[in-house]
């Protein structure tokens, strides 16, 4: 989730009159929330009255009609949507678990896609991916999952590649254009920030409820970073590559086929990484919406509170997302093999026959051996009630129900609740001031501008008190894990060893889709809001502790030696050498993990929430499109607010150190 | 496998087809299921009917309320529970709409509303009495209620009204929403293990009614337009100050062009109906015996023969 920013440096000049202004906000604030409760505000100050906020719901849902019916966008979506769209998916249907469609073949058997997974993974990563990639599939087949598996995965080889060319092109556009580029950022920025809920409905509506509308908010989702990448490539693309395709005389369709696009390729490939993986995580979520597959299953066992079978389901995604991301990541380091002229056609390609091979064995053994074809239920290995009882006896000790029960009490009474009645006790004015004062003191004037019009418009909406128990939830996780987060990452940067295991920790709990990260919290913390901040915290930790063990690994080596020269210890080198170097580092992973905890909070509303999210989750029921713009348009607002303020600010300071 | 048999006779089916259902599409009827077991269960359940009479069945995971407006729109064919409690003002806003047509009642009576299991009756004996749980709500406090008692109610997305409730009645109880059915299940599960008092929300036919013998609560009598007219129901100035309908329908509905397209696998669905220990047993194969949804409709359909076999014909 590669998060855009606006590279709005301000001069040094505003830095000063920007902080003092802040200051003045700052106390401007605390002046109005006294007043507040010496109970002498006007209440215009205290909450926006009633009558003053504009209906926007009403007008986009106008808005949206008059596009939907008026201009005929409908008819062109559903034709989309029932015509090519619905014939990929029932192609890759038909091939994976052999939906009766075009063109009709038998699935295709399990063990011939295990056998071809390993093939392709010992080609890019040797054995330990060959057995990655092999034993995934075969643990899916095993545990009794293929149908559900291959339902998510046809999705996926779908959405995917269309995600991919048209990111692609889209990149290509913003990097040849420049007036692409500047329409394309701010919409960008909000859609990486828009919670998935809203992605939802639209694509119901426009696209029909089920696969089709699934696969639509799945590429929609997955486009950004495609797009950023391309044109992060194409840009760095250097110039004696250029003069060198100009020379040998290319067209422009041969410079960009043959010049731009190899040379971008190391991005263009991180970009198919992070395209394959938001798809993933997205295929899961679209159960809400009617997609089949892992995700339809998962909801459904938690929704009947099977925790085993969760569980087995909980690992495949997470086995599979695994092994996607490490198959593609291998792919963008493998370089292109090169052959000597007159190598033969077989010896080029001797992986590909041999995958080949090994797929057709297979197939052909299926038809014999039912057992490699298709698993049944019966046979499977799958533990589910076994697990099951092992869960729910473990929460039965007496021990752990006390300890998570005090931390549940402790954290509800003591510390989320009067935060939470804190927070939604200031006055709108005044909550706005503080917020604009922040952004004001971290990134300067234009991010302050920024707080101030977005948290106005949030406002406006009428949201606010919902606003501010989502924000409420997002703060205190993010709290609590760099509490929790930043003596880990520490602790592990002290050394290369376990750096290196944190980092691979988190990369893999990266590529796990958020939806897993709630079934613990369920498990421990039953329905409250320990266990919706529990589940954000975890997921918003992963960044935190990753790009602070990164930064504090990239203090240059000269500065820890000159510290140790001057005969600092190992807390003071700590304090004021690695600390503040890694600061602007340790800042982008502290802003992913506040856009991570706002993607989190969303889906919190799983758990039982009181915030825009259970608004959100509530429009699903219905056609409220113009609601449910406006309810993600403000977790946007919020999350934007915050995204302008860290990154101008962690930019200014990397500027100033000279990195 | 059982899929695959299935599959065998509908091919078999579709290759030599009766005349009586000859004139059925062969475009796949859309079956819409939901988050609770007797409708997956029952769904299935009559997809494998309608399979066995030949037709193409598909089944889409769609939300429970937005469900009637793709039934409007032929998106999904058919619904099979129409609860009234639940679904009545989103099935009669889409009848107003047009595009939707009820197709008959099954022969069970549906219920749902506040509950308790049993032993929270030792605690507040004046129980099922609403108000004896209104002076019984300190009962049901919990550390992040304060002194006031808690109800779980359902998922938000099932807009079961018990905040206005609570505040028609004056009741001193905080409502909190469940994410999902299981959190109601988990709640009450926790609560058995020391006899803790509860209340939550919970609904008739149910496989919950075999595992833990409760109760509703006994609301001031559902009257008509007690959800529109401030005047109905014991307080006069607000709405849902009464109980849910205590004896609620059960439909089932379908999309107006499936008489035309499938009119054997129509004329079917008009018969069909289930009864409460009918849809209660649907729903016990998947919550207590843990049985995959089309396997456990296989299993029904093979112990419920001289039920279904009927509507055949």
């Amino acid at each position: 989730m590669a998060s855009v920013t606006t590279n709005a440096v301000s001069p040094a000049t505003n830095q000063l009159t920007a902080s003092t202004i802040a200051i003045w906000f700052g106390c401007l604030a605390v002046l109005l929330t006294a007043l507040q409760y010496a109970g002498i505000l006007p209440s215009w100050l205290h909450r926006l009255p009633e009558s003053w906020i504009p209906p926007f719901a009403l007008w986009l849902d106008a808005a949206f009609n008059f596009i939907r019916t008026d201009l005929g966008l409908e008819k062109l979506t559903r034709w989309f949507a029932e015509g090519p769209l619905q014939f990929m998916l029932d192609t890759t249907a038909n091939l994976l678990y052999g939906k009766r469609r075009w063109p009709n073949f038998e699935q295709i058997p399990w063990s011939a896609i295990a056998a071809a997974a390993t093939v392709l993974g010992y080609y890019l990563g040797g054995w330990r991916l060959a057995a990655l990639a092999g034993g995934t599939f075969v643990w899916t087949a095993l545990i009794g999952q293929w149908t559900i598996a291959m339902e998510t995965m046809s999705v996926l080889m779908v959405a995917a590649p269309l995600a991919f060319v048209v990111g692609l092109g889209l990149g290509i556009a913003a990097w040849k254009y420049a007036w692409v580029d500047r329409a394309i950022k701010p919409i960008l920025s909000v859609l990486q920030t828009l919670p998935f809920f809203t992605y939802l409905l639209p694509a119901v509506i426009f696209f029909k409820v089920g696969p089709t509308a699934g696969a639509v908010a799945t590429i929609i989702y997955a486009i950004p970073p495609m797009i950023l990448m391309t044109t992060l490539g194409l840009k760095k693309v250097s110039p004696e590559v250029v003069e060198a395709g100009k020379m040998s005389g290319c067209s422009r369709w041969q410079m960009l086929r043959h010049v731009y696009v190899p040379a971008a390729r190391t991005e263009i490939l991180v970009g198919v990484n992070q395209v394959i993986m938001l798809c993933l995580a997205m295929v899961v979520l679209t159960a809400f919406i009617g997609m089949p597959g892992l995700g339809a299953k998962l909801l459904a066992m938690m929704g009947s509170f099977k925790l085993g079978r969760s569980f087995e389901i909980g690992v495949t995604i997470v086995l599979l997302a695994v092994t996607l991301d490490r198959l593609s990541k291998a792919w963008v380091v493998k370089l292109p093999e090169h052959f000597e002229k007159g190598t033969p056609w077989w010896k080029r390609h001797k992986y590909l026959l041999v995958g080949v091979g090994a797929f057709a064995f297979f197939t052909v053994l299926g038809i014999f051996v039912e057992w490699f074809s298709e698993i049944g239920r019966r046979q499977s290995w799958s533990q589910g009630k076994e697990i099951d009882t092992a869960i729910k006896t473990f929460l039965a000790f007496d021990i752990v129900q006390g300890t998570t029960e005090k931390i549940r009490y402790v954290l509800n009474v003591w510390i989320l609740n009067p935060f939470r009645d804190f927070l939604l006790s200031i006055p709108t004015s005044a909550f706005i001031l503080l917020v604009v004062a922040g952004a004001l003191a971290l990134g300067g004037r234009k991010p302050g501008i920024y707080a101030a019009v977005f948290f106005g418009l949030v406002a406006l909406t009428g949201w606010w008190d919902r606003s501010v128990i989502t924000l409420y939830s997002v703060i205190s996780a993010v709290i609590l894990a760099t509490l929790i987060g930043l003596p880990i990452a520490i602790l592990a940067a002290r050394s290369e060893k376990w750096s290196k295991r944190t980092l691979l920790v988190c990369d893999t709990a990266q590529t796990f889709p958020s939806f897993i990260y709630l079934i613990p919290a369920i498990m421990l913390f039953g329905i409250t809001a320990t266990s919706v901040v529990m589940s954000i915290l975890v997921f918003a930790m992963v960044p935190l502790v990753r790009y602070t063990v990164e930064g504090l690994r990239g203090v240059p080596p000269e500065m820890t030696e000159a510290a140790d020269m001057s005969g600092a210890t190992r807390l003071q080198k700590l304090w004021n050498v690695q600390l503040p170097l890694a600061l602007p580092t340790m800042a982008v992973g502290f802003n992913q993990a506040i856009m991570f905890a706002f993607f989190m909070v969303i889906i919190a509303a799983f758990i039982g929430t009181q915030d825009l999210g259970q608004e959100l989750q509530k429009t699903l029921a219905g056609t409220d499109l113009g609601k449910n713009f406006v309810l993600g348009i403000c977790v946007s607002l919020m999350a934007l607010t915050f995204d302008m303020a860290i990154m101008t600010w962690a930019e200014k300071k990397k500027r100033a150190l000279g990195f | 496998m059982n899929k695959m048999t299935t599959a065998l006779t509908a091919g078999v089916l579709a290759v030599a087809p009766f005349a009586v259902f000859a004139a059925d599409s062969s475009d796949p009827i859309v079956i819409p299921i939901h988050n609770w077991s007797s409708q997956i269960v029952m769904s299935n359940v009559v997809g494998q009917i309608f399979e066995e009479m030949g037709n193409n069945v598909e089944f889409v995971t769609t939300d429970s309320q937005a469900v009637y407006e793709s039934v409007r729109l032929g998106d999904v064919t058919l619904e099979l529970e129409v609860w009234e409690g639940a679904f009545g003002a989103s099935f009669r806003a889409a009848m107003e709409k047009g595009g939707i047509v009820d197709v008959g009642d099954h022969d069970a009576v549906t219920r749902e509303d506040w509950w308790y299991p049993m032993w929270t009756k030792d605690a507040c004996p004046g129980l099922p009495d609403w108000k004896a749980l209104n002076d019984c709500a300190a009962l049901f406090a919990t550390a992040e209620t304060g002194d006031k008692g808690r109800y779980l109610d359902g998922p938000v997305d099932w807009l079961k009204h018990g905040k206005e409730r609570v505040e028609a009645l004056e009741m001193n109880f905080e409502v909190i929403n469940a994410g999902s059915a299981a959190a109601l299940w988990a709640e009450i599960g926790a609560a058995e293990a020391d006899k803790r008092p509860v209340v939550v929300f919970n609904w008739t036919p149910n496989f919950a009614e075999a595992v833990w013998p409760g109760e509703f609560v006994e609301f001031p009598t559902w009257e008509d337009g007690c959800d529109k007219d401030p005047a109905k129901g014991p307080n006069p100035d607000a709405l849902y100050d009464c109980g849910n309908p205590a004896d609620g329908y059960l439909k089932k509905a379908a999309w107006e062009g499936m008489e035309e397209k499938w009119p054997a696998a129509y004329a079917v669905l008009e018969k069909i109906s289930f009864t409460n220990p009918q849809i209660a047993e649907m729903a016990r194969l998947v919550d207590v015996d843990e049985l995959e949804p089309d396997e456990a409709a296989a299993e029904w359909l093979e112990a419920n023969e001289d039920v279904w076999k009927t509507w055949l014909n």
